[in-house]
C-alpha cells in the first residue's frame, strides 16, 4: 500500500507493519511531494467546470482544494489560475472545494498540511486556468467565425489582432464552459509571469478587517439549538451520573442533558444557557473506556524523565561513515540531553460543529477541518451512515496550526452528531476554551540524546537518538525510523559531518498527540542547532562560521546562511551594547523543513530576569515562490509563534490532567514580546518548498544560541520561562 | 433590559448576568464579535462601551444597560473607524482574521482618545492577541492610522 492509499482512510491506529511499503520517504504530511501525484496528471484536461465558475460578469470563481486560516492559500490559487487564465486575482472568489470528486487532488483526497497546498497543486492550478482560458479562446472563434489560432488574450478578454476586435471573457461565459477541455495546453513562460511572483493583496483582508468574514462558530442553521459539553477531567473517565440532573434541566433555556463517550453535554436554545447549565452540573465520574486513557498518575514531568532513561531499540533513519567507532575512539565526547515540551494549538476559534439529520438520512456538518475527506469517513462511520449521505461544509479556519486534522477524542463533531440524533435537531455545539485545552492533541513532547567528538575544523562524529513518538506514528501507523514527525530536523541537516548517525527509540506517548505548526522541526531544530553550538565552542569555533565551513558543499545553504548574515548587518559575535543602552548578543541556526531552507540570526538581552527577544533576521528559500508578501506575512507568523514557544509555551500535566485550561495559566505570545522582523526571501530555482511552516524551525535556537552568548547558560529544556537569568 | 448597540435600542430578555459578548452574538445575531477565551485574556471580544474598548465576554449585559455600546459591524461609520479599516487593509494586518475585529475595535478607541499616540500609548493599548503573529502589522496600521 503506498502512502497516498494509506492517507486516503481514515487515519486509525493501523498496525506498523507494512505502513510505507515501497513508498521511500514520501510520507505524509510532513514532507508530501512536491510533484503532482499521480492522477492529478491525467491524459485528458482538468476538470475545468468542476473548478471554474466563469461569471457573465467577467469575474471567476474557484473552487479551491484547499482551506484558508489566514495562510493565504486562497490568494496564491487566484494568483496561479489567473495568471494562466489571463485574468486578474483581484476578479475572482474563491471558496473551499467539497469533499471528493476532482478536489481529491493528492490522489482521491487532501489535506491542508505540510505546506504542501500551493506546491502540490501548482501545476494542475497553471493548468486550469491555461484550458479555461483556451476554452474561452475556442468559444470566441465560433463567435467570430475566425480560427482561434488567430486570437490572443488581454487580462479579461480575447482579443483578434487582426480586425481589432475583443470580446470580454463574462460574454464568453457560458459558450466556453460547453467547450471541450483541451487535453494539453502550453504553459507561460515564467519570465512572463504578472501575477505569480508579484505581491498580490489578499482577497480576503478586508471583509476581516470588518467582521464580515464567518467561522465555524458563527454558523446559523434554521431551528438549531445550542451544545456545551464538560470532558472528564482526564481522558478515559467517564460519567456514571449527574446528580443534579432535574435542577440542570429545570434551569432557563435547557432542553436537554445528554451522557456523551467521556462527557456530559447540555442543550439548550443558547450557547450561554448551555454553558451556564454544564458548569452547574454537578457530575461522577468513572474509569472508561477510552483508546488511549491518560495514566491517573501520568505527569509530563515524569515522562521526560521516562524518556531521557529509556533505551530500547535504535532504529536508523540517517546514517554515514562510522559515528559508533569514532565516539568509541574518541579522547573526548561530548553529551547532551535536549526535551521541549507540549504544546497547544491555541488557534483563536474554539472548536465547534453544526450537525443536522436530515428526512432523507444525510448528515450536514459545518465545521472547520484540514482533511475534509477523511473527516466523511469518520463523519459517517459517528453517524452509521454511507459516507455519500454526509454533506461536509468547511467553514474557513480563525487559526489551525495543525489543530483541524483528525484525531480521536479532538474533534467536536463526533458530539454534535450524537446530539442532533438525540434531539432530531439541528445542533451547534461549541468547546469553550477550557474544553479546547483539555482535548486538543498536543504537540508531543520530546527528547533527544546527543553524542559528538569534535576536531579543529568542527564536530566528526555525531550520534543522536530521538526518543518516543510522533503524530505520524500515532494517526497513520508510521513505525520508527519511518515516521518523519518523530526525527525531522534532527535528520535531513545540510551540514557535512563525516561520521553520524541518527536514528529513532520508539516508545509511546501517553496522551493524544497531534501535529503542531513545523511537527517535528518545530523542536528538533531547537535541538540539533543548539547542540551544534555547543560542538562549535567545544572546538573553538565561531558558530556562524563553523556553520559556514560545514555547508562549503551546499551552495544553496552556503549562500543562504551568508544572506540571513548580511541581512542582520553582519555577524556579530559576543555581546555588545545596544543603543538603549541594554547589553545583547546574537545567535544564529538553521533549518530545512518541508521542501524549503531557512536562516535565522536571532537578537535578545535579558530584562528583568526574562529574555527579550529583539530582533529576528530570517532569510527563507523556497526555491520558487508565487506571492513574496505571503511569504513574507508567514514568516512574521511562523517566527511569533517560534518565539512564543520558546519564551514561555508549556502544557503541563499533573494527575493525567493538564494543569492550565486557558490562556490565563498558559501563556502565548503578547504584542508586547513581538520581535521587529526582517525577511529575506532567496529564490534559487531549486523545486517549489513550503512556506507556511519553514520560517519557524530555526527561530528557537537562534534564540536559546543568542541566550547562552548572551549569558554562558545553555538552556537544553523549553521554554525559557522556567529557567531564571540573572 | 433594554441595550443599545450601534444606535439601535433594543429589549432582550436574558438573565441579567449574561456576558455582553452572547448577547450581542446569540440575541442581536451580530457576528463579528468572536468568542476567544471567555476570560477577558485574548480580547477578541473586544466592543466599544462609550468608546471604550470592553472585554464583552466578562461584562454583564445588565451592568451596560443603557450605555452606548457598538461593534465591528458599525465601525466604518465614524471617520476614525473608517481610517483603522483602511489602514488594516493597506497593511494587510489580518491573517486567519478572528482576532481581528478586537483588534481594529482596540485600535479605533485608541486613536479616537488619543489621535497622536505615542509608542508607549500604542503598546498600552494594543494587547489584544494575535495567535497568527500579526503585530508588526498591527502597529505600522495603527501608526498609519494615526499620521493620516
Amino acid at each position: 500500500m503506498g502512502v497516498m492509499d494509506l492517507l486516503k482512510k481514515t487515519p486509525i491506529n493501523v498496525s506498523r507493519r507494512g505502513f510505507l511499503a515501497g513508498a521511500g520517504s514520501l510520507v505524509l504530511a510532513t514532507s508530501l511531494p512536491s510533484r503532482p501525484v499521480r492522477g492529478q496528471e491525467s491524459e485528458a484536461g482538468p476538470d475545468v467546470p468542476a473548478f471554474l465558475e466563469l461569471r457573465p460578469d467577467g469575474t471567476a470563481h474557484l473552487m479551491s482544494p484547499w482551506i484558508e486560516g489566514g495562510q493565504g492559500v486562497y490568494t496564491a490559487m487566484a494568483q496561479i489560475v489567473g495568471e494562466e487564465l489571463d485574468l486578474a486575482p483581484e476578479n475572482f472568489s474563491v471558496e473551499i472545494a467539497p469533499p471528493g470528486g476532482p478536489f481529491g487532488v493528492m490522489g482521491g483526497f487532501r489535506i491542508t498540511g505540510g505546506s504542501a497546498s500551493t506546491r502540490s497543486s501548482y501545476t494542475l492550478m497553471r493548468r486550469l486556468g491555461a484550458s479555461a482560458r483556451a476554452m474561452l479562446i475556442e468559444a470566441a472563434a465560433q463567435e467570430l467565425g475566425v480560427e482561434a489560432s488567430e486570437l490572443t488574450t488581454e487580462p479579461g478578454q480575447v482579443v483578434h489582432s487582426a480586425s481589432g476586435r475583443k470580446i470580454g471573457y463574462g460574454a464568453l461565459a457560458e459558450a466556453a464552459m460547453d467547450m471541450p477541455v483541451p487535453a494539453d495546453v502550453a504553459l507561460r513562460d515564467p519570465a512572463d509571469f504578472r501575477y505569480i511572483r508579484s505581491g498580490t493583496p489578499r482577497i480576503d483582508v478586508r471583509d476581516k478587517s470588518t467582521g464580515k468574514a464567518q467561522y465555524s462558530i458563527d454558523v446559523e442553521v434554521e431551528g438549531m439549538l445550542l451544545a456545551a459539553v464538560r470532558h472528564a477531567p482526564r481522558l478515559g473517565m467517564a460519567p456514571s451520573a449527574v446528580t443534579n440532573q432535574s435542577d440542570i434541566e429545570a434551569m432557563r433555556g435547557v432542553h436537554s442533558v445528554h451522557m456523551l463517550d467521556g462527557a456530559v453535554a447540555v442543550v439548550a436554545d443558547k450557547f450561554w444557557q448551555a454553558r451556564k447549565a454544564i458548569d452547574a452540573a454537578e457530575i461522577e465520574w468513572t474509569e472508561g473506556d477510552a483508546k488511549w486513557p491518560m495514566p491517573a498518575d501520568f505527569s509530563s514531568r515524569g515522562f521526560r524523565d521516562t524518556l531521557a532513561g529509556f533505551t530500547g531499540d535504535v532504529v536508523s533513519v540517517e546514517s554515514e561513515g562510522d559515528a559508533a567507532g569514532t565516539l568509541d575512539a574518541a579522547e573526548t565526547v561530548i553529551e547532551a540531553t535536549y526535551d521541549a515540551p507540549y504544546v497547544v494549538h491555541g488557534q483563536l476559534e474554539p472548536p465547534s460543529a453544526t450537525a443536522r439529520m436530515n428526512e432523507d438520512g444525510s448528515l450536514d456538518l459545518w465545521l472547520p477541518n484540514q482533511a475534509p475527506e477523511q473527516f466523511v469517513g469518520r463523519a459517517a462511520e459517528a453517524a452509521g451512515i454511507d459516507p455519500s449521505q454526509v454533506k461536509l461544509h468547511s467553514q474557513m479556519l480563525g487559526g489551525f496550526f495543525g489543530r483541524h486534522f483528525l484525531y480521536e477524542t479532538a474533534n467536536p463533531f463526533p458530539q454534535a452528531i450524537a446530539l442532533t440524533q438525540a434531539t432530531g435537531r439541528p445542533v451547534k455545539l461549541i468547546w469553550t476554551r477550557e474544553e479546547d485545552f483539555l482535548r486538543d492533541a498536543p504537540r508531543p513532547l520530546g527528547l533527544a540524546r546527543f553524542r559528538a567528538t569534535v576536531g579543529p575544523e568542527g564536530p566528526t562524529a555525531l550520534s543522536i537518538e530521538a526518543v518516543g513518538e510522533g503524530p505520524t506514528g500515532r494517526w497513520y501507523g508510521a513505525p520508527a525510523g519511518k515516521d518523519p514527525s518523530a526525527t525531522e530536523g534532527l535528520s535531513g541537516k545540510p551540514y557535512a559531518i563525516a561520521n553520524k548517525a541518527i536514528g529513532q527509540v520508539y516508545t509511546d506517548n501517553p496522551a493524544v498527540i497531534g501535529y503542531w505548526r513545523a511537527v517535528g522541526h518545530s523542536m528538533h531544530d531547537f535541538m540539533y542547532e543548539s547542540f551544534l553550538d555547543e560542538l562549535a565552542e567545544a572546538a573553538g569555533l565561531d558558530p556562524f562560521e563553523m556553520r559556514l565551513s560545514l555547508l562549503s558543499g551546499s551552495e544553496r545553504h552556503h549562500t543562504l546562511l551568508q544572506t540571513v548574515g548580511t541581512l542582520s548587518g553582519g555577524w556579530k559575535a559576543g555581546t555588545y551594547e545596544a543603543e538603549d543602552g541594554s547589553t545583547r548578543a546574537r545567535g544564529v541556526a538553521m533549518a530545512s523543513p518541508f521542501g524549503s531552507e531557512a536562516a535565522t540570526i536571532a537578537e535578545v538581552s535579558i530584562d528583568g530576569g526574562e529574555v527579550k527577544v529583539h530582533n529576528i533576521w530570517t532569510a527563507i528559500d523556497p526555491g520558487q515562490i508565487v506571492n513574496p508578501a505571503v511569504i513574507e506575512a508567514q514568516v512574521q507568523s511562523a517566527t511569533a509563534l517560534g518565539v512564543s514557544q520558546t519564551l514561555a509555551e508549556e502544557l503541563i500535566y499533573e494527575n493525567g490532567e493538564p494543569t492550565a485550561r486557558n490562556f490565563d495559566l498558559y501563556s502565548i505570545l503578547r504584542p508586547d514580546q513581538m520581535p521587529e522582523v526582517h525577511v529575506e526571501i532567496v529564490e534559487s530555482g531549486a523545486e517549489m518548498g513550503g512556506v507556511g511552516e519553514p520560517g519557524l524551525p530555526a527561530v528557537g535556537p537562534a534564540i536559546v544560541n543568542a541566550v547562552a552568548a548572551l549569558t554562558g547558560q545553555r538552556i537544553r529544556s523549553l521554554p525559557l520561562s522556567k529557567h531564571s537569568f540573572g | 433590559m433594554q441595550l443599545t448597540v450601534n444606535g439601535t435600542s433594543h429589549e432582550v430578555d436574558v438573565d441579567p448576568d449574561t456576558p455582553l459578548l452572547w448577547v450581542i452574538r446569540e440575541e442581536l445575531g451580530l457576528t463579528g464579535t468572536k468568542y476567544g477565551c471567555g476570560i477577558a485574556q485574548c480580547g477578541a471580544c473586544t466592543v466599544l462601551v462609550n468608546g471604550v474598548a470592553t472585554r464583552s465576554c466578562v461584562t454583564p449585559a445588565e451592568s451596560v444597560a443603557g450605555q452606548s455600546i457598538s461593534t465591528i459591524e458599525t465601525v466604518e461609520e465614524t471617520e476614525t473607524g473608517r481610517r483603522v479599516v483602511e489602514a488594516w487593509v493597506e497593511n494587510q494586518v489580518p491573517q486567519c482574521g478572528y482576532c481581528q475585529s478586537g483588534q481594529v475595535l482596540a485600535a479605533t478607541a485608541l486613536l479616537t482618545e488619543t489621535p497622536q499616540p505615542t509608542d508607549e500609548d500604542i503598546e498600552y493599548a494594543m494587547t489584544n492577541l494575535c495567535r497568527c503573529g500579526t503585530y508588526n502589522k498591527i502597529r505600522a496600521a495603527v501608526r498609519d492610522a494615526s499620521e493620516a
